[in-house]
């Protein structure tokens, strides 16, 4: 799964928004986003709780009206032409919003006659999406009887009923245990495999470097960042991190003393963090001065060291 | 669009309920009236208020199905919020919700007049619209309802309605004794009851008699209340479910 993110099939705009704004009463929760997906693309919006995220995938999706800016979605607006454009979204919301009382395929099947395909149409993809959720076995259990995974799975497997050109994903494994999480990747792996722009709100980290091809970082209302996995670990974060722990309730007194030896240093209440190029060659060079501490682990930077810097913790350059 | 919905508990109160009131209300207190007043308005006590428990039945399916039912759909199971994720728009799960209620309410009635004319209380071929009669009765009643629920974050006035609109209702709305029973006064508050309409026609329809525009008068009052619901509820349920 990891390292094959290809280039998109084409390059085509699929999706464009210029200083996207959405205002409810006084409080801003979008203020003036612009970005652009392409077709194929997998794309992801990062950011802590309250960022802007689920109001900007309201959006996106034609339930939620901007107050400003332009939004064109499959060459069409959002505005006037709603039903027309949901018609070819696929949405997994936040929250499950399933029929519990109804069976696993009733679902499916009753989802599917509201983008008014014909019964035997439905049919027919409930069984193949049945398989592909692997809940082929539970289709006749109703959805009150499955786990969270099984519900996520399904919620999934709903959005696909239409075959939208555009699958958006509000937060889509929060909640689900590790085995849950990895099914959900490989399967959203397969459709971006099979050609549909994915586009995903998460706040785990390591989501976003699995599943997007580029990602913007959202806080409060606005973007911080944006680019490529990679790219942004190398514009934001050093190449490698070494935490160290003293064993103190208080490492601040050690601040001065580590400051020549990283491009940054990240004071915690429980460890230091250096951002530097080499670890290894770092951890000598403590030695060389004498500085022992409790423990020290060297590692690769990750997108979470981008996004705690971009969206907060305080920090000492 | 039509909403599936589990429908087997329902059938069972649907059936029972008409059979245990008329044999309590009917026979024992039917028992009594015949033998201080004999006929009411020309009527046995049971023929009398027969087709008043067919309409009082049509309006308490069209309360408890467009309360909960709703919140649920729109706070709690959160399922209406997955129609408007596809080309539906809010106005759509509204019709569908009320279609499917008028459906139900025109299968209760059909089922109340076969179990009524099973009694000898449908004496007319208008009784062939005693289902409609029904079903407009809960439209007229859910569209309003279902238009509140969707303003409201939780259940706590949805218990008020039952005790203090809809009880007094099903007692005051002429279903067990005839407007005239009341004192002049009372009169004009009794005819304020959308119940008190639903009554009416019942009646009219089961005996086939009734001046053609006092009908016509019960027939816009419940039309009115159906057509407020749908203005109202189309404006609540867009407010809540897209911004």
């Amino acid at each position: 799964m990891r390292g094959q993110k290809g280039e998109p099939l084409t390059t085509k705009s699929i999706l464009h928004a210029t200083n996207l704004v959405k205002r409810f009463g006084d409080a801003e929760a979008v203020k003036g986003i612009s970005f652009d997906i392409t077709q194929g693309e997998s794309f992801g919006f990062l950011g802590p709780n309250g960022a802007g995220k689920t109001s900007t995938m309201r959006m996106l999706s034609a339930r939620s009206q901007p107050t400003s800016g332009t939004l064109t979605v499959l060459g069409m607006d959002p505005r006037t032409q709603g039903p027309a454009i949901r018609a070819r979204l696929g949405v997994v919301p936040q929250e499950d919003t399933l029929e519990l009382d109804l069976s696993v395929r009733l679902n499916l099947e009753m989802y599917g006659r509201y983008f008014d395909l014909p019964r035997a149409v439905v049919r027919e993809r409930a069984t193949e999406l049945l398989e592909f959720a692997q809940l082929s076995e539970r289709a006749n259990d109703k959805v009150d009887q499955l786990s969270g995974g099984m519900r996520r799975r399904l919620t999934i497997a709903r959005a696909l009923i239409s075959r939208p050109d555009i699958l958006i994903l509000d937060e889509p494994t929060t909640g689900l245990d590790p085995q849950a999480r990895h099914l959900l990747w490989e399967r959203l792996y397969r459709l971006k495999r099979d050609g549909v722009t994915l586009i995903i709100t998460t706040h785990y980290m390591d989501e976003a470097e699995h599943l997007c091809d580029r990602l913007v970082v959202m806080d409060k209302g606005s973007f911080v960042a944006e680019g490529a996995p990679r790219d942004l670990i190398a514009t934001h974060a050093s190449r490698e991190v070494v935490e160290l722990r003293f064993g103190l309730d208080d490492h601040s007194p050690w601040r001065d003393q580590l400051l020549p030896l990283a491009e940054r240093v990240e004071v915690l209440p429980d460890r230091i963090l250096l951002y530097v190029h080499d670890g290894d060659d770092t951890l000598q060079k403590l030695h060389a001065r004498g500085i022992v501490p409790e423990s020290a682990l060297v590692r690769r930077s990750s997108l979470e060291d981008v996004f705690l810097r971009l969206t907060g913790r305080t920090l000492i350059d | 669009m039509q909403f599936r919905q589990t429908w087997q508990g329902s059938v069972y109160s649907t059936l029972l309920f008409p059979l245990v009131y008329l044999g309590a209300m009917g026979l024992g207190v039917g028992h009594l009236v015949s033998a201080h007043t004999g006929l009411v308005e020309g009527q046995t006590y049971l023929h009398y208020i027969a087709p008043g428990l067919l309409a009082t039945t049509a309006l308490q399916l069209g309360e408890s199905e467009s309360l909960h039912p709703v919140l649920a759909g729109l706070k709690w199971e959160r399922n209406y919020h997955a129609a408007v994720t596809t080309p539906l728009e809010p106005r759509d799960v509204l019709w569908g919700r009320l279609s499917w209620l008028a459906t139900r309410g025109l299968f209760t009635g059909l089922v109340y007049a076969i179990i009524i004319g099973a009694f000898g209380a449908v004496q007319s071929w208008w009784g062939l619209t005693l289902p409609l009669v029904a079903a407009l009765i809960t439209v007229s009643t859910a569209a309003p309802l279902m238009a509140y629920a969707a303003t409201c974050e939780d259940d706590t006035s949805f218990a008020y309605i039952y005790r203090f609109a809809v009880v007094p209702m099903f007692l005051f709305s002429a279903t067990f004794y005839p407007l005239s029973a009341y004192p002049a006064s009372v009169r004009p508050i009794v005819q304020l009851m959308p119940l008190y309409h639903g009554v009416a026609l019942a009646r009219a329809a089961a005996f086939g008699h009734g001046s053609l525009g006092a009908i016509a008068g019960h027939l816009t009052v419940l039309l009115a209340m159906v057509l407020m619901g749908l203005w109202w509820g189309q404006r609540t349920m867009t407010r809540r479910l897209v911004d």
